[in-house]
């Protein structure tokens, strides 16, 4: 998890379409406060990931400490707190799909993605592989996220081909 | 029905039926199939009446902790300026299960038409669906169903032409196991992390955002709308086993079986016709180990204590462990038990929200020992000290996480000691590199 953080100043991420998104949730809810998590899901589908300026903002628009949402952030493991490559592979390894092969689909994602370890980013910028616990998809194993798209049954044979579809 | 294999003579299809059908996942497609019926019938009823029906069908709790729906409803208090809440808990993350996802994904107006008849009893005016940030496939169909209910008038401000006003907002999660126990899902609601609250006070007393507050799992919801439209009579007659467990459940099976799914079952249903019938039975020439059947959080079971089990609340406990969540787990004889445990232990140790002492450590420390005894490093007094640490991790905390990692470990050593002695005593190759 290493990967550097751009120097380039921030450009602020709650404007235009994504700050009426977030605006439009307001009324959904009694407090600011609980628009944190859809709040931080914009920015992160926004820009790939939460810097820290992006959290400053978000605490400025709820009425928050950029302390209280860094802790928030943080809590939560899907999202990044640094760049990740473009496409973000979350793989489940937990027990049952662990009895099932999980790990060898693991290994062959790591090495068809160049990645060479849980967490890095291939040379290419291209992917990044997470291990991921229980995708609550037991039955299907091995679940495989890429990006937002669920993948099931994936096994270490058909990892170049579900590869090829995300250039 | 255990989809994608078609329905088992020996299965009870309700929440399932339509699993499958592409169709039933739109309002036409749903209303065609019976669908909105349910809260047809509920909103022409005294909330009061709704509860009292839920309360005879006997329906209890499908998320684990089994406790009776009727009653938790009946806990709220009288209306007031305060508002109520009904939250459905869509969080499903216990390793093992897979049947929220399922509903969610297939029949997501069946879950739609539950929460508004749960909202309409318990004079909620909002309700919100919190579904795990993993569901991408499920949040996307849920919310086209969301846009659809209010488009036809099934939500919002006159629910079905009742004048009742009925608001559904969906909430997503962002990847914490922990949120699956109610008051942390509560709080990452409210925009905190995830940390559980001491109970009392409990959620229907000053639950989401301080208010009264009813959370039920996605399958108990989904359960809501047959009972109004076939009667409270019919779903407490669904039963071979415990007249405490009445209905169908849906068991999610996994690992070791040749024909995994969800197979909708009659409480009171033998476990071994689910494993060996259902869910096909082993793969040729294996046999049955163990299976964790409540999810990853209750005792392992052996294939003996399956074999006479009986499934429903009551008949897993006769046997040692619990129904909880009802995601069986099967391990056939190739199964590495004291690796999957240790695997399992690392998945609670990472999903500790940390607040409690005993579980931060807990789990910890049993993940810790059991990797050195895999790494053939394990001493004699490991054992012992696993056990020791379980009693310390059991009933000390403010959630079960806890209670929940040291469930299977412990039950793991009681039953299977020898598998974890061949480790310790170097008669088994280390299944990890040295630690």
């Amino acid at each position: 998890m290493s990967a550097a953080h751009p120097a380039a100043p921030h450009e602020p991420v709650l404007v235009g379409e994504t700050r009426a998104r977030l605006e439009a949730l307001f009324p959904k809810y009694p407090t600011r406060q609980a628009c944190l998590l859809p709040a931080l899901w914009l920015v992160q589908q926004a820009r790939g990931w939460i810097s820290e300026p992006a959290m400053a903002e978000v605490a400025e628009v709820l009425g928050l400490t950029p302390a209280y949402v860094k802790g928030v952030v943080t809590f939560y493991t899907m999202y990044h707190t640094h760049p990740v490559g473009r496409h973000f592979i979350q793989v489940c390894t937990t027990s049952p799909c662990g009895l099932c092969g999980a790990e060898d689909v693991m290994r062959a994602l790591l090495r068809e993605t160049g990645c060479g370890e849980l967490g890095a980013t291939s040379p290419d910028g291209r992917f990044t592989v997470v291990e991921v616990e229980c995708l609550g998809a037991c039955g299907f194993a091995t679940p495989v996220l890429v990006d937002d798209d669920f993948h099931d049954s994936v096994s270490p044979e058909g990892v170049a081909g579900l590869l090829a579809r995300y250039p | 029905m255990g989809y994608p294999h078609p329905i088992h003579p020996k299965e009870t299809p309700v929440l399932s039926r339509h699993f499958g059908e592409a169709e039933a996942r739109t309002y036409d497609g749903w209303a065609a199939r019976g669908g909105w019926e349910g809260l047809r019938t509920a909103l022409a009823m005294a909330p009061e009446a709704v509860v009292e029906a839920v309360k005879a069908s006997g329906l209890r709790g499908r998320g684990g902790a089994g406790f009776p729906t009727g009653l938790k409803w009946s806990f709220m208090p009288k209306p007031s300026a305060r508002p109520h809440y009904l939250v459905c808990n869509a969080d499903e993350s216990e390793p093992g299960t897979f049947k929220d996802r399922e509903i969610m994904r297939w029949t997501p107006h069946q879950l739609l038409e539950g929460v508004a008849i749960a909202a309409h009893a318990i004079h909620a005016e909002r309700a919100y669906i919190y579904i795990r940030g993993e569901f991408t496939e499920a949040w996307a169909i849920m919310e086209a169903a969301l846009a659809e209910a209010y488009a036809r008038g099934a939500l919002g401000g006159d629910a079905l032409g009742s004048g009742r006003r009925i608001d559904v907002v969906l909430h997503r999660g962002a990847g914490a196991y922990i949120c699956g126990e109610e008051t942390a899902l509560m709080n990452s609601i409210e925009g905190k992390r995830g940390n559980p609250r001491i109970k009392p006070p409990f959620p229907a007393q000053a639950g989401l955002f301080g208010m009264p507050t009813t959370i039920n799992n996605v399958e108990t919801l989904a359960a809501v709308p047959h009972i109004l439209v076939r009667g409270a009579a019919w779903y407490a007659g669904l039963c071979l086993g415990s007249p405490k467990s009445t209905g169908t459940k849906l068991i999610s099976v996994c690992g070791h079986v040749q024909r995994p799914g969800n197979y909708e079952i009659t409480m009171g249903t033998p476990m071994r016709d689910v494993i060996f019938e259902m869910a096909g039975g082993m793969r040729p020439g294996r046999t049955l180990k163990a299976v964790i059947p409540g999810g990853s959080s209750v005792p392992v079971m052996t294939a003996e204590e399956v074999g006479r089990c009986v499934t429903d609340y009551e008949g897993v406990v006769a046997e040692g462990s619990m129904l909880g969540s009802a995601g069986m787990i099967v391990m056939d004889d190739s199964a590495d038990l004291v690796y999957q445990l240790w695997r399992l232990a690392r998945f609670y140790a990472h999903e500790s929200c940390a607040q409690c002492t005993n579980c931060r450590e807990g789990t910890g420390w049993t993940t810790r020992v059991l990797e050195r005894i895999l790494a053939g490093q394990g001493k004699p007094e490991d054992l012992d000290l696993l056990v020791d640490l379980g009693e310390q991790m059991t009933g000390k905390t403010i959630c079960v996480l806890s209670d929940s990692c040291a469930a299977p470990v412990v039950s793991g050593i009681r039953k299977f000691r020898g598998e974890f002695e061949a480790y310790i005593r170097r008669e088994r190759q280390p299944a990890l590199a040295t630690v």
